[in-house]
């Protein structure tokens, strides 16, 4: 072998699958000694049909569907989805309804901010810290379990409100959990932010700079992370959002200065988890009475949306950033058209700046850090006569003019 | 920055109880089936499982004589669950249920109800426990 070979840059390819992977996808490194050059990643390695499927069926049931896009942040894809057609339908979701889906959300994204610390500390090979938060994390599930009836997969949001009122017994489970996650956000904080080890580890690995995070239009924490001031629950408030005190976690707030790092990725996040909290507290005490859903009789409202015509979004701030729905509707039992697109979706293409020039040992936590949810994303491979293609931007342009075309005719 | 914070916490996780709950016994036995049959026998002691919470949704449960066929549930059955028999009465494939408990909501007649059963895990998809009719 030259010399030249050796001095060359190699390659690494990691995925579709690999033990280090969590979800499918397939990254292609290029490498010079430890250090990373170039990275290039393919999405698209887990498709699973779900808007073919829901273009099958009638609003009330897609609402089961969107529950199972993710396993994590199930009711802010069911909310968006709600949303999207209460605005084609023109139905009225009564208040009591709003605070009780703000209220369900805000514990899911408390169960996956713990989710994902554990994640976080198990990249970093910390795994006594991974048992640690994920025995926490069961009590805001137990809560979410004995609130909608399931742990994952709630059920609890349909078209028009929610299915299940928050009765008064329930709030004393729920201040339970509460007060002690706010006992113990200090302890996680001291655990992660204060642990050498980590603060080593994290500290200016994976930097993501202001300018990049919006040129990539990153979203959720990922964004905040950076410096960005973007919160959808504080620019364009849904649900009960609007009458709560929401303003976007930053890391300057705590820390003083922004990074844009892994460990100002975990500052945000943890800080959520308080602020969640906050949210919850204020929720459960201006609660309105009345009804939890516009329309009682399922029959009633199938009919409601079998009549509706028109395209609407839906927009939810996600645990993972923002989650958006579009849906048409035009006067048949089943949508004309659904798309989703996950908060992953905007947020993959951050890996890119993060990836580069740092250490293949590095590589696990970075990805980690923007809590990619891939099964979310991906839903543009495409199998045809047996030959699996993935559509790139161009293929997507083309088709996209085609069909314009064809509408002309 | 602190030296291992979380050391004293381990050490206080050394004499606390295991979070687990051991369902169905403190150690995987070698067969599972074996071990009911040894509890069944009362040979064996079966760990109880962590109770459901109230309005748990489990295996469907069906009021056949109130039944009035008129089929409400199987438009409404996200995962085509539920089949309207020509006797006007309907088939429910556990195997496919998805427990979002829509065709108890939907039943005029409350003929549907969801029973806190959660041990559903069988061998066979059309086995006699994993249909309702």
């Amino acid at each position: 072998m030259s010399d030249e070979s050796k001095k060359a840059p190699y390659i690494v390819p990691i995925g579709p699958n690999h033990p280090a992977l969590k979800e499918p996808v397939m990254f292609t490194f290029e490498m010079e000694g430890e250090v990373v050059r170039e990275v290039d990643f393919a999405p698209g390695q887990a498709h699973r049909g779900i808007e073919w499927m829901g273009m099958r069926r009638n609003p009330v049931q897609i609402v089961h569907l969107t529950d199972r896009i993710c396993g994590i942040c199930g009711v802010s894809h069911t909310l968006a989805f709600a949303r999207a057609v209460e605005q084609v339908a023109g139905i009225e979701v009564p208040e009591r309804a709003d605070y009780i889906r703000t209220i369900i959300a805000e514990f899911e994204r408390i169960q996956s901010h713990l989710l994902w610390a554990g994640v976080a500390a198990h990249e970093l090979g910390f795994d006594s810290l991974l048992h640690l938060t994920w025995k926490v994390r069961e009590q805001s599930m137990d809560v979410i379990e004995n609130l909608t009836g399931n742990r994952v997969n709630y059920g609890i949001v349909q078209v028009g409100g929610v299915r299940r009122d928050i009765v008064l017994e329930q709030h004393p489970i729920i201040d339970d959990c509460l007060g002690t996650y706010e006992g113990l956000l200090g302890k996680l904080l001291s655990l992660f932010l204060d642990d050498k080890t980590i603060t080593m580890r994290c500290r200016d690995c994976g930097v993501l700079s202001k300018k990049e995070a919006l040129e990539l239009c990153t979203v959720g924490p990922t964004a905040r992370a950076s410096g960005v001031n973007v919160d959808l629950r504080q620019d364009y408030p849904y649900a009960a959002y609007g009458d709560l005190d929401v303003r976007a976690i930053l890391p300057e707030q705590h820390m003083g200065e922004t990074h844009g790092d892994v460990y100002d990725r975990i500052v945000v996040r943890l800080l959520e988890v308080g602020q969640s909290c906050q949210i919850i507290r204020q929720c459960l005490s201006e609660m309105p009475a009345g009804p939890v859903t516009a329309e009682e009789k399922l029959a009633k409202l199938l009919a409601i949306c079998k009549k509706a015509q028109g395209e609407a979004i839906g927009r939810v701030e996600a645990p993972r950033g923002e989650c958006f729905h579009y849906v048409r509707m035009d006067g048949k039992d089943a949508p004309h058209t659904w798309k989703v697109k996950a908060s992953s979706y905007s947020n993959l293409m951050s890996w890119i700046p993060m990836l580069r020039g740092e250490q293949i040992a590095d590589i696990p936590i970075i990805i980690a850090s923007i809590d990619p949810c891939l099964s979310c994303t991906d839903r543009i491979a495409v199998i045809s006569h047996g030959h699996r293609s993935v559509l790139a931007k161009e293929d997507l342009h083309r088709l996209s003019v085609e069909k314009t075309r064809r509408l002309q005719r | 920055m602190r030296f291992l914070p979380l050391f004293p916490e381990l050490v206080r996780q050394l004499f606390r109880e295991p979070a687990t709950n051991r369902f169905p016994a403190k150690y995987l036995p070698p067969t599972v089936t074996g071990f009911l049959h040894d509890v069944a026998a009362g040979r064996a002691r079966l760990t109880p499982p962590v109770p459901t919470p109230p309005e748990f949704r489990g295996k469907i449960a069906y009021a056949r004589d109130s039944c009035i066929g008129c089929g409400l549930c199987t438009k409404i059955c996200p995962s085509h669950a539920i089949e309207l028999l020509p006797t006007k009465k309907i088939r429910i494939w556990i195997d496919q249920c998805i427990f979002c408990s829509q065709c108890t909501s939907i039943c005029p007649k409350s003929s549907l109800t969801m029973s806190p059963e959660f041990l559903l895990a069988d061998e066979d998809r059309y086995s006699e426990d994993l249909i309702v009719e």
